[in-house]
């Protein structure tokens, strides 16, 4: 078939950009995942001036659209003498998105954790640090892990905005070589075919975290 | 100030594409909810795989896809149509997902209840489920409409002036440090715009957890 043999044509460039799409979706997850963590503690500090701040990155990071971000770091901070490389800037704004998305999962798992815990932690003597990391946290975050998965299909979905900064990841790739022969359709098709077999599979394994979880809740 | 006018501009567009679009999700994710639902395997799978492939796919590459892609004859489509389109088809998928959630967190005592009662299947499911089904899913469809308010965005990159994109022309107009200005104040409008729908959201939720798992 022609459209297979155009495909076979594109691939080693439209596997080129899929090699960014995938690293930022990594650094994304890799760095994301950890600050959300620390704001999730944030956002339920005692200290009010720490929970405001905390709370005012979650809420920018989630309720603005990730391509307004993305726009802000990219074309906004070198007003301000920061200036990043197209591919660094599609780093931060995610990070931002996931760190944002994934504490306010974080969050929920922590507090889905039994009261009952953190007094029994007490009662033995353990300190706060060791009762947060030893006790509260794997159970918390054992919870978590269905939504953590969901926000990482997200981000690597995402990265497919990186396109509009001009990062060269799948879709600009894809946009490139339709803008040489205008075969946009099969371009596009192979593009979204690119992310499916990458994100269809991660739903299903996603799906099976969350129904393996549920059987044991 | 400028730039504020400039943004607000584009207000109506993305408020457009967003109720357009998820005027064609709402209705269009019934059938395929049904579906996902149905009694029968091969429609079921039809179903599954219909959504799975709508949702791995991100809206960006629907977009270029209906924008670029589609030359039927004379027909293409506008950059307005095509981001109503796209923003459609991927909010039926998503909200399919949903109404399916619903119709089975129904409690199975209802159904069980429905057939000592004597209920025809239509009664019962039209009757008994559906009510319920939709008192559990209304916060998360009001949680989906502002996701969808966002990616409404997403149609800056195929030209539609919405807001983003007046953000845009405008920051490139003025390239001094006043180019943020767009940027932070479209930000703003986004989380402004979707604090009520929020707020909708957590009371349709206390109401329906009160009204059927209470």
């Amino acid at each position: 078939m022609n459209w297979l043999q155009q495909w076979a044509g594109y691939l080693p460039q439209m596997l080129s950009g899929l090699g960014v799409s995938l690293f930022i979706a990594a650094v994304a997850i890799v760095a994301g995942y950890p600050l959300g963590l620390l704001l999730s503690v944030m956002v339920q500090h005692r200290n009010l001036v720490i929970r405001t701040l905390g709370l005012a990155i979650v809420e920018i990071g989630r309720g603005a659209p990730a391509l307004v971000i993305l726009y802000l770091v990219y074309y906004g901070l070198p007003k301000f003498g920061i200036a990043f490389e197209s591919i660094q800037a599609a780093c931060i704004a995610l990070v931002w998105n996931a760190a944002a998305y994934s504490s306010e999962i974080i969050r929920a798992g922590l507090q889905s954790v039994a009261r009952g815990q953190t007094e029994a932690a007490y009662v033995l003597g353990l300190s706060g640090r060791d009762t947060f990391f030893r006790v509260i946290m794997p159970q918390g975050m054992r919870s978590a892990i269905p939504g953590l998965m969901g926000v990482a299909i997200q981000m690597f979905q995402g990265t497919s905005l990186a396109y509009a900064i001009a990062v060269p990841e799948l879709m600009k790739s894809a946009y490139n070589i339709g803008s040489e022969d205008f075969n946009y359709l099969q371009i596009f098709t192979l593009a979204g075919i690119c992310y499916a077999v990458i994100s269809i599979p991660a739903t299903w394994i996603t799906v099976y975290f969350e129904k393996r979880m549920s059987r044991h809740a | 100030m400028d730039a504020l006018l400039a943004v607000v501009q584009g207000l109506p567009m993305t408020l457009w594409l967003t109720l357009a679009a998820f005027a064609i999700g709402i209705v269009g994710a019934v059938p395929l909810s049904l579906a996902l639902t149905s009694p029968i395997a091969p429609l079921r799978w039809a179903a599954r795989l219909v959504v799975d492939l709508i949702r791995g796919v991100p809206i960006i590459v629907w977009l270029f896809l209906l924008k670029f892609g589609i030359h039927v004859g004379t027909f293409k489509f506008s950059p307005v149509n095509a981001a109503i389109v796209g923003l459609g088809v991927v909010s039926i998928a998503y909200l399919a997902e949903i109404y399916r959630g619903g119709i089975q967190a129904v409690p199975r005592g209802q159904l069980e209840a429905s057939k000592a009662l004597g209920l025809s299947g239509g009664t019962t499911f039209f009757g008994v489920v559906i009510p319920q089904a939709f008192r559990i899913v209304s916060p998360s469809i009001a949680t989906y409409l502002v996701g969808l308010l966002k990616d409404s965005s997403i149609a800056s990159t195929i030209i539609v002036s919405e807001m983003v994109f007046q953000s845009q022309s405008f920051a490139r107009q003025h390239p001094t440090v006043e180019g943020i200005l767009p940027y932070v104040i479209v930000g703003v409008i986004y989380i402004v715009l979707s604090l009520p729908v929020a707020f909708l959201s957590r009371r349709l939720d206390a109401r329906m957890r009160k009204a059927i798992f209470a």
